[in-house]
């Protein structure tokens, strides 16, 4: 599938952790303000696919990506492009909550003072708002200077979702980001990323097919390193076109 | 195990009252407030200021100079460059080598660069001779620490926008107390280590009033009072002892202290 404008565009994409090929001629266009998941078994590739649209596989040694990724046009791995600027636009949610060690506080504070705020009023007001846009708000208000570790997992979660939004990315990243949360913490963070696909981009790696079902609104299957099928949610569940999605679909694959 | 548990604790109970039984006696006030004053060879009257301070001054000078060195090094090999590249695989393999090395090697080579160009044992001397000989222990008990440090935490911080030193920053505050309990362990070697000082920051019974005079050292004090043939001033050389043990634990304890306050954020 193809979009007019999609807000990442990836064109012949290879990716090789050594003697490795894990990602093999990947195409792709995630479109614009909509919530894409990738789901396919353990080891397919989703999570690495998911990284090099921020760079964060470059740090691995004997990793080496051939082609384009371009967000908004621009090749993310060009040779003019400015890495942690262009990782701002994504806001990254991993398996586990990862709170910085630090306040509940200074972990939203972290992104707005490391990109220049200062004035205590501003940050105050951006702490705020980032915590009621995740719902934490009324939960933590009163305890906004204990340390993040002190919250449930569940609230971590959406902490780490928060200090996301709070460098005000285009993009959000989830990497299977309920898969430590409990069924209701899940719910909640799922209920958030239906709110938050109004204002960002959202691509979600899951294993969860009922998960990927609830939210996305495109689906793309992945296997053993290539996009075997791309399509709308319900399309590409209910009725597969290609074989391999089918067996994935109803269980055989795993 | 419930021997070799015995064995341990049975030797520090043992270390500790050898030292405060024959020590005790001669630890007065004088000890740990005055300089050695006359009688026999080092001292009969006065105390042990002089190597109090010098041996607080060495440790901290060399725990700060290390720390100074080895923070930039370990962050280096852990998180500017790439992950398990040979440079930082040289680079522990290298620290691994030094920590091994006797103390009285590197005292032997600060002596010999002193020699080169002319310079007496001084403060400053001693300082950067320690320095040699506790940079593997603090590089390679933070390095540990740091390398435990998941990797989940450097992607949070560069989806963040954030650059390497400001990752390198989040990584110090996670491994504060492991940087805490580095510090511990080389203050111990540093203030415990005879052999390194022994000829870089030689023995005097004046207190050091700069970084160019020589400086006396509690374990230097110690040797030297046991070797006398005087009871007298052997017993004091167990109350040096005993002094000495007593700074490591305060050490320990603030440490400890610490390292527990610190801990409050580490996720």
């Amino acid at each position: 599938m193809t979009f007019e404008a999609p807000h990442i565009r990836v064109k012949d994409l290879n990716v090789y952790i050594g003697h490795n090929h894990i990602l093999k001629n990947i195409s792709l266009d995630i479109p614009d303000k909509k919530i894409t998941s990738f789901i396919g078994p353990s080891g397919c590739g989703k999570t690495t696919l998911l990284k090099t649209f921020n760079r964060l596989l470059d740090r691995n040694k004997d990793v080496k990506v051939d082609g384009q990724v371009l967000v908004d046009g621009e090749d993310i791995y060009g040779s003019q492009v400015e890495v942690t600027g262009m990782r701002r636009k994504m806001g990254l949610l991993s398996q586990r909550p990862f709170p910085l060690p630090m306040s509940i506080y200074d972990n939203i504070a972290y992104g707005p003072r490391i990109h220049g705020l200062r004035k205590k009023k501003e940050l105050n007001q951006s702490v705020e708002h980032y915590l009621r846009a995740t719902g934490l708000w009324e939960e933590v208000k009163g305890r906004l200077n204990s340390p993040a570790t002190s919250l449930s997992i569940g609230q971590q979660q959406r902490l780490c979702l928060a200090r996301g939004l709070a460098v005000e990315p285009e993009i959000i990243l989830g990497d299977e980001p309920t898969s430590a949360l409990d069924p209701l913490s899940t719910q909640r963070i799922e209920e958030l990323f239906l709110q938050l696909s109004d204002k960002y981009t959202i691509v979600l790696v899951t294993h969860i097919l009922r998960q990927a079902r609830r939210v996305s609104d495109y689906i793309v299957f992945i296997y053993m390193g290539e996009i075997i099928e791309f399509g709308p949610t319900e399309e590409l569940l209910l009725n597969p076109k290609q074989k391999l999605t089918q067996e994935y679909v109803k269980g055989y694959i795993s | 195990m419930i021997l070799a548990t015995l064995i341990i604790a049975g030797s520090l109970v043992m270390i500790l009252w050898t030292i405060t039984a024959k020590g005790i006696r001669s630890l007065n006030w004088d000890m740990i407030s005055k300089a050695p004053e006359g009688g026999f060879y080092i001292g009969k009257g006065g105390g042990l200021l002089n190597a109090i301070i010098g041996s607080l001054y060495i440790t901290i000078g060399s725990t700060l100079l290390g720390l100074l060195i080895s923070i930039p090094v370990v962050l280096y090999i852990n998180i500017y460059a790439r992950k398990d590249s040979s440079l930082a695989t040289v680079t522990r393999f290298t620290f691994d080598v030094l920590f091994g090395i006797p103390s009285i090697v590197y005292g032997a080579f600060g002596f010999t660069i002193m020699v080169y160009f002319g310079l007496r044992a001084s403060l400053l001397a001693g300082i950067i001779t320690v320095t040699l000989v506790i940079i593997p222990i603090l590089a390679r008990a933070m390095d540990e620490v740091i390398r435990r440090t998941p990797e989940e935490l450097s992607d949070a911080t560069y989806s963040l926008g954030a650059t390497r030193w400001e990752t390198s920053k989040v990584f110090l505050r996670q491994s504060l107390p492991g940087i805490m309990t580095a510090v511990l362990l080389s203050s111990g070697r540093a203030i415990g280590d005879a052999a390194s000082v022994l000829f870089t920051a030689g023995y005097t019974d004046s207190i050091p009033t700069s970084l160019s005079q020589p400086a006396a050292t509690l374990p230097l004090a110690i040797f030297f009072q046991l070797s006398s043939p005087i009871q007298e001033v052997q017993n004091r050389a167990y109350a040096a002892a005993l002094i000495l043990t007593v700074i490591v634990l305060v050490i320990s304890l603030g440490a400890k202290y610490f390292s527990k306050k610190l801990s409050k954020n580490k996720i």
